[in-house]
């Protein structure tokens, strides 16, 4: 019956089941568009599968771009927590490499375990700001966060064109990018740990990008701030009636949120261009909404989507060479159906699964029978 | 500066405002029904990319802007199934469209014409050609008022002219007619046009679907009559200027062809600044390009005038049982 109230799903329900349901969706129509091309889709879905995981230095970039996408999902994750759509993480993580290349440079022949806490604070100062004001303005000013980010977004895409070209550029190179960091400031690559990554991309930044999911479980369920945050995402007239500060809550919430994009920027600039280049970021902040859908804004679930994504870009990108005709631009089909099904469609199996459970709910088939007896003595 | 050099400049405003216009109003119809709509973008990019594969293949302009047109409402009907029947969160909604559109139109550009994404060029009969108005010819030789019509108001393509048309049309729809009427009480107060016996679900699909149409315009604008033939991503965050302009002209028709001919201007004024200086300083063009987006800040956070939206806009409507 449809007016009977439907009651909420398991929790393994909603946390496993629900999300794999609409990643086999998303799955199944992107294989549904490879087919109508006249191309297959298992083919595909092998070529991507063995392009990020097939050998140490697939994995290695998998794990690189996955490194990325744990600080967008972080970031649109923490956010989410406090009710607040971070769609700006693109701009925060290209702005913060300002922050980066501004202390990089200056400091680039101290051993790189000097430079990367200062690159980090550098990053996370920039990026944060960027955060800062888009809270600051929904906080006092009353502009929606979703609007003022996205405009950010542009705002840092100019900016940095220009810091870039009238400013960094050093005289004498064509190409539009910063100075080199000299090879004592640079990140060392994960390969010189564990030889079987060989010399990919994934570089010491992944720790930092695992440090960051630890941090923001125990900032999100065990400190007091996280608890007025979570309360805050609820209900925002309890917050205040209990005599938090909301508006206090929203800048804090989007500067940490800024601050977790921008470390993309650390990833990017230290760990592997070792110098400023333009549109380092490659819409890693959308991507971070794909994975705080998919984790469910929690660190695990991101940490698994986020390996999950950085997959599918990796293998994205071996998929041109294995199957010619069939670009990396799939995976951003993949991408947008995750998106689009469990963000914004999420109505489309949830009610049906509710049914389901209550059905198999000993319980509900309790009660199922008592109700038909009562019908049959009557 | 000469009359020619401003007549030129103007001229270029007209065509880069036209696919803002296009937009703007496009998200107006949906905004104002109370559907937030920040997949502008996608459905423009989507509607290009259609448009220029259809009129490459068919050599038709008209079957190109059909198959434009086909495709972005279909998209705002995905969009609108999810925002309004799903009742999911309209913005998610709104960068999965964006999303779909700047993947699939690249995926599906190197699968059929193998150029990287981009559509052949056009024969002339695939492109909507610039229409000479009356007399523009005769009237180019009368100083000012004739040089106006004729470099200015005539030469363009069919949908600059209906762009500009559509600002009275949808000013006259939504004051002056029932729909009209409903759409802006929708957006506003759901459950007062639900008491009164309407469909809140049919209105809202009305709107988002005339958005539809109106991106189908604005996107055919980018690959069939101002350029020729669809290049990856050659829509360019204009989806999210046309957004920042409506905003800008606080949802109303009229403001918003001013607004969106000022960004056309500062657009026009960029390219045409290039390199060049101001009072002897240097203007950075990247300013100029942000310009827009900083403007919609400040007045979106109320330090000059105030926008404020529909107040129903971004929320589903549940109809109590």
């Amino acid at each position: 019956m449809s007016s009977a109230i439907l009651k909420p799903l398991p929790r393994w329900a909603d946390v496993v089941l629900l999300p794999i349901l609409n990643l086999a969706l998303a799955f199944i129509v992107s294989g549904l568009v490879v087919l109508a091309i006249g191309q297959d889709p298992l083919a595909a879905l092998n070529a991507i599968v063995t392009g990020a995981f097939g050998n140490g230095y697939n994995f290695g970039y998998t794990l690189y771009y996955s490194t990325n996408f744990m600080f967008t999902g972080l970031a649109v994750a923490v956010a989410a927590h406090a009710g607040l759509f971070n769609i700006g993480g693109n701009g925060q993580a290209y702005i913060a490499g300002l922050g980066v290349i501004a202390v990089a440079l200056p400091l680039q022949f101290l051993p790189w375990w000097i430079t990367f806490p200062i690159a980090i604070v550098a990053g996370a100062a920039v990026g944060g700001l960027w955060g800062f004001i888009p809270g600051w303005l929904q906080a006092k000013r009353g502009s929606h966060v979703v609007i003022t980010t996205i405009m950010f977004n542009f705002i840092a895409a100019a900016i940095m064109v220009y810091m870039v070209v009238n400013v960094l550029k050093p005289a004498g190179i064509l190409a539009p990018e910063s100075a080199m960091i000299a090879p004592e400031g640079r990140m060392p690559k994960l390969g010189a740990f564990i030889p079987w990554f060989k010399n990919t991309d994934v570089n010491f930044t992944l720790v930092l990008a695992l440090v960051c999911l630890v941090g923001a479980y125990i900032l999100i369920w065990h400190t007091r701030f996280g608890f007025a945050m979570r309360a805050l995402g609820q209900n925002p007239t309890a917050t205040r009636y209990a005599g938090m500060s909301n508006s206090r809550i929203i800048m804090i919430v989007m500067t940490m949120s800024g601050a977790l994009a921008g470390m993309v920027a650390v990833n990017q600039v230290v760990g592997v261009q070792y110098r400023l280049v333009l549109d380092y970021v490659a819409d890693a902040g959308f991507v971070g909404i794909a994975v705080a859908l998919m984790g469910r804004n929690h660190p695990v679930g991101i940490l698994l989507a986020a390996v999950l994504f950085g997959a599918l870009y990796q293998g994205g990108n071996e998929l041109q060479y294995v199957i010619p005709g069939l670009s990396k631009e799939m995976v951003v089909v993949i991408q947008a159906l995750v998106i689009l099904f469990t963000g914004a469609m999420e109505g489309l199996f949830r009610p049906g699964l509710q049914r389901i459970f209550m059905t198999l709910s000993p319980q509900q088939k309790a009660g199922a029978i008592e109700a038909n007896s009562v019908k049959s003595g009557s | 500066m000469d009359l020619g050099l401003v007549l030129s400049t103007l001229d270029a405003t007209l065509r880069l405002s036209t696919p803002l216009l296009l937009a703007c109003l496009a998200g107006l119809y949906s905004e104002r029904a109370g559907v937030f709509d920040i997949g502008l973008e996608g459905k423009m990019l989507a509607s290009a990319f259609a448009a220029a594969a259809v009129a490459a293949v068919t050599a038709n302009v008209w079957l190109g802007l059909l198959a434009g047109l086909a495709v972005s409402i279909t998209t705002a009907g995905l969009q609108g199934a999810a925002a309004i029947t799903l009742r999911g969160n309209q913005l998610i909604a709104g960068v999965a469209i964006n999303m779909l559109a700047a993947g699939l139109t690249t995926f599906l550009g190197i699968q059929w014409f193998g150029q990287g994404g981009r559509t052949p060029q056009l024969p002339v009969s695939g492109r909507f050609q610039n229409i000479d108005l009356p007399f523009a010819n005769e009237l180019a030789g009368v100083p000012v008022v004739g040089q106006i019509y004729s470099e200015l108001i005539s030469g363009h393509n069919i949908l600059v002219y209906i762009a500009f048309l559509a600002v009275p049309i949808t000013w006259w729809v939504l004051y002056r007619t029932r729909f009209g009427l409903r759409l802006r009480a929708v957006g506003e107060n759901p459950k007062a046009v639900d008491t009164a016996g309407i469909s809140v679900t049919r209105l809202r699909y009305q709107a988002v679907l005339i958005t539809g149409f109106l991106c189908g315009l604005a996107g055919a604008f980018f690959s069939i009559a101002q350029g020729s033939g669809f290049g990856n991503n050659m829509t360019a965050g204009k989806g999210f200027i046309a957004l920042a302009a409506l905003i800008f002209a606080k949802w109303k028709p009229v403001p918003a062809m001013f607004t969106c001919l000022l960004f056309g201007f500062l657009d026009a004024l960029q390219i045409r600044l290039q390199g060049t200086s101001i009072f002897g300083v240097g203007v950075p063009v990247q300013a100029i390009q942000a310009l827009p987006y900083i403007l919609t800040v400040i007045l979106l956070a109320g330090f000059i005038g105030k926008a404020v939206g529909p107040k129903a806009g971004g929320v589903a409507y549940t109809k109590e049982r």
